[in-house]
């Protein structure tokens, strides 16, 4: 948009080879839009630099939520004043990120209107990101999304926005309904997802089974996975066509099994269920001889997180089998009693799983009223520092 | 003045129903099995006999509306405007009519969009925004990410690999899309304490928070002029970050010791072996803006080292087990050094306490 935009040398280049450019998007925005190229020079002289343009966020977001927004403003205005304001805003994604051509382009009209016209699909959480815009089309935009029946996302300390994998739409192996699950979690937890009032995020995130494609156990606080009881359903015959084929099934399925509870005598698949952990490796190899038992479930588990503060963590089990299916009462329920221990108790930026590092899982138990089972351990514990809340005194005399 | 319509909020996200083609309504949670009949290509079988074909094609992830709508044209064109995202920036397009399977990955390369990233191949590199937009980043995303797929763009549109591979990406260390359990994580570090501003500080950052921000205790209060301010004990600071999170006042941001460091070996799914973190490699590699070929040149070595050497289904940490460690930084060539010792809460669970190594 003006006589003389800056030249971007080492941009250039990534414009060159195989992979699509994030280059080549920011230009083809930056044709029709000032901020989008400004942003091309605040890259360009990171690159130069080797150092990030952008300062901290303030406070910013349409009037009534505190979250959605990311606020963001250029650390060198003067050289590029039209990013001097250059904040994001969240857009919550349909589940399981299906979408018609229509209600695509109504947000891409909606941001070329009001941003810079180029956005993320999409950020890590799941969210739809439109990428750039001054704090004045804040509001504007946001009563566009909305009159196009979209609504923002989470940020900040906030039940962030739920996501799910494809689930029944299209996967075989969904153990529940992934897609309904998020969709109705995200509607019941709008007020906590919009309105920051917990010690830090809340990130909620559903996999159909053990596989877990949208990676719930490394980011979640609260991870639900889709498993099952009962034996794995086998079709021998198409094992047979299998290992016709050229499987190796022996050495790639039985011999890679977790548990050893596989046999395979070039005939006949044996499974001892009783041993089975539902890891998926076996299915996953033969999709069209194996699926999952037919007692269909979740697990639920807790702490999932990145390494800010403490460092990073797995989830773990908190509920080994739930039958899921909606309303899902049994786990809103859970969730809300977690976010009320959490809410009150937890340090700032303390997420969940550092909360129960800190208060023992066996009194977090206690507190959102769920009993100790072995399969929450791998193993009972080790040191002998044990806790204990009463002690016995002698009677006087 | 014309009346203003009610303000919406609240409302949540669209229902995802309306977006779902006729024939996943149709079969919807009654899928008996999938195929893969070529890279890229997913075909599913329903208990009705019903086929629905998925094309995945691998995005930048930063998306210009024009490219969007570009997308749109494909989807209506090839699937009756119906499409959707994975978790990993790929594009799938949802097809009923398998006779359109090759004009639309035709028409997606001419596009410049290839098609892949299904079984056993690179799927695309998580990442986030890097220098595009954020405050905290030790490095770049997407030029790095840029880099490397165009290097390893071949694994991403065949299926050679022995099991799945998995690359992400994070600017620094919060971390921002499950970087932690990849088979090669790529992480920016700083490698300074914060330059804590004194005149600033005060102004506008709370002290305590920052004091307690701190996971290894490194920041006290102190005063200057006669103002509340704070001082980093630099011994005890591995530059997180977490305290510039909470106070601008301290930035870590530093050209000179800014870089990447290099994971391997994490995992997400349960699949044969449990959910892993990503382990320490390659501590430092500078940032080398456009290209970072120091990156694409360490990362490459690693996939062809894990490909030439795994066993079917073996994901990399899956791999490295079987071998050892020793061997691990003896086949790749990576010095093993005093960082990659862990020195952190527990790091005693992670020594060697046994006398099983492996020759």
């Amino acid at each position: 948009m003006s006589d003389d935009p800056r030249p971007t040398p080492k941009l250039d280049d990534l414009e060159k080879g195989p992979w699509p450019s994030f280059v080549r998007e920011i230009k083809r925005a930056a044709a029709g839009n000032a901020m989008s190229e400004q942003l091309l020079g605040v890259l360009e002289l990171s690159y130069e630099d080797r150092v990030g343009h952008w300062k901290h966020g303030g406070v910013v977001g349409v009037r009534g939520y505190g979250a959605g927004v990311i606020g963001r403003y250029s650390d060198v205005p003067e050289q590029f004043p039209e990013v001097a304001q250059f904040h994001t805003m969240r857009v919550n994604h349909p589940a399981g990120w299906f979408y018609t051509t229509a209600a695509l382009r109504k947000v891409c009209d909606i941001w070329e209107k009001h941003g810079s016209g180029l956005t993320n699909l999409h950020g890590a959480t799941g969210d739809i990101i439109l990428l750039g815009t001054k704090t004045e089309s804040l509001e504007p935009a946001f009563a566009d999304l909305t009159e196009a029946g979209f609504d923002l996302g989470g940020s900040g300390s906030v039940v962030r926005t739920p996501s799910c994998c494809v689930g029944p739409a299209r996967c075989e192996w969904a153990c529940f309904d992934t897609l309904a699950f998020t969709y109705d979690i995200t509607q019941h937890f709008q007020d906590e997802l919009h309105r920051p009032s917990l010690p830090y995020k809340f990130k909620i995130k559903a996999s159909g089974c053990a596989n877990d494609c949208v990676a719930a156990i490394p980011r979640a606080d609260l991870s639900v996975i889709g498993t099952w009881r009962g034996p794995v359903g086998i079709d021998q015959a198409q094992v047979r066509a299998y290992a016709e084929g050229g499987m190796n099934v022996g050495a790639d399925v039985c011999d890679r099994c977790p548990s050893t509870c596989m046999a395979w005598d070039g005939q006949t698949l044996e499974i001892d269920n009783s041993t089975c952990v539902k890891c998926m490796h076996c299915i996953n190899a033969m999709p069209k001889a194996l699926r999952p038992g037919p007692e269909r479930g979740a697990c639920i588990l807790i702490g999932g997180k990145a390494p800010i503060v403490t460092g990073a963590m797995l989830s773990s089990v908190l509920v080994p089998f739930m039958k899921f299916e909606p309303p899902f009462t049994e786990l809103k329920e859970l969730i809300g009693r977690i976010l009320e221990v959490w809410g009150d108790a937890g340090k700032n930026r303390e997420r969940v799983g550092e909360f129960i590092q800190r208060v023992g899982l066996g009194n977090f138990l206690e507190a959102i009223g769920l009993e100790p089972l072995p399969e929450m351990v791998r193993h009972p514990r080790e040191n002998p520092y044990v806790f204990y809340e009463e002690y016995f005194e002698e009677e006087p005399k | 003045m014309a009346e203003t319509a009610k303000r919406k909020t609240d409302i949540g996200p669209p229902h995802y129903g309306q977006f779902l083609p006729p024939v996943i309504k149709a079969n919807y949670g009654k899928w008996k099995y999938h195929e893969i009949p070529r890279p890229g290509v997913l075909v599913h079988v329903g208990e009705s006999g019903d086929r629905l074909y998925t094309v995945r094609a691998g995005s930048p992830r930063l998306l210009s509306v024009q490219t969007i709508r570009e997308i749109c044209d494909l989807a209506d064109k090839y699937c009756g405007g119906y499409l959707r995202f994975t978790s990993r920036h790929n594009i799938e397009f949802l097809l009923t009519d398998p006779a359109n399977i090759d004009p639309l990955i035709a028409d997606l390369a001419a596009a410049g969009f290839p098609v892949g990233g299904i079984g056993n191949a690179l799927s695309n590199i998580v990442h986030t925004q890097g220098w595009i937009h954020c405050h905290s980043a030790a490095t770049d995303a997407s030029g790095i990410v840029k880099a490397l797929m165009d290097e390893l763009i071949g694994h991403f549109t065949s299926m050679d690999l022995p099991g799945k591979l998995r690359i992400a990406l994070a600017c620094c260390v919060n971390m921002c899309g499950a970087v932690h359990c990849s088979d090669i994580a790529i992480l920016g570090i700083h490698r300074r304490p914060p330059k804590v501003n004194h005149e600033r500080l005060p102004k506008v950052c709370e002290v305590p928070t920052v004091i307690a921000s701190c996971p290894t205790a490194a920041i006290n209060p102190v005063r200057k002029d006669g103002k509340e301010t704070v001082e980093v004990a630099e011994d005890l600071c591995m530059y997180c970050g977490n305290c510039y999170t909470v106070c601008p006042a301290m930035p870590l941001n530093d050209p000179l010791n800014d870089g990447v460091s290099i994971w391997v070996g994490g995992k997400v799914s349960n699949a044969r072996t449990e959910p892993t973190f990503s382990k320490l490699a390659i501590p430092f590699l500078p940032n080398n803006p456009p290209r970072w070929p120091e990156v694409v040149e360490a990362v490459t070595k690693l996939v062809d080292v894990w490909a030439a050497n795994a066993k079917p289904y073996e994901r990399m940490g899956e791999w490295i087990e079987r071998i050892g460690w020793p061997r691990f930084f003896r086949l790749t060539g990576i010095p093993f050094t005093k960082q990659h010792i862990d020195d952190y809460r527990h790091a005693e669970t992670t020594f060697r306490r046994s006398v099983h190594i492996k020759g």
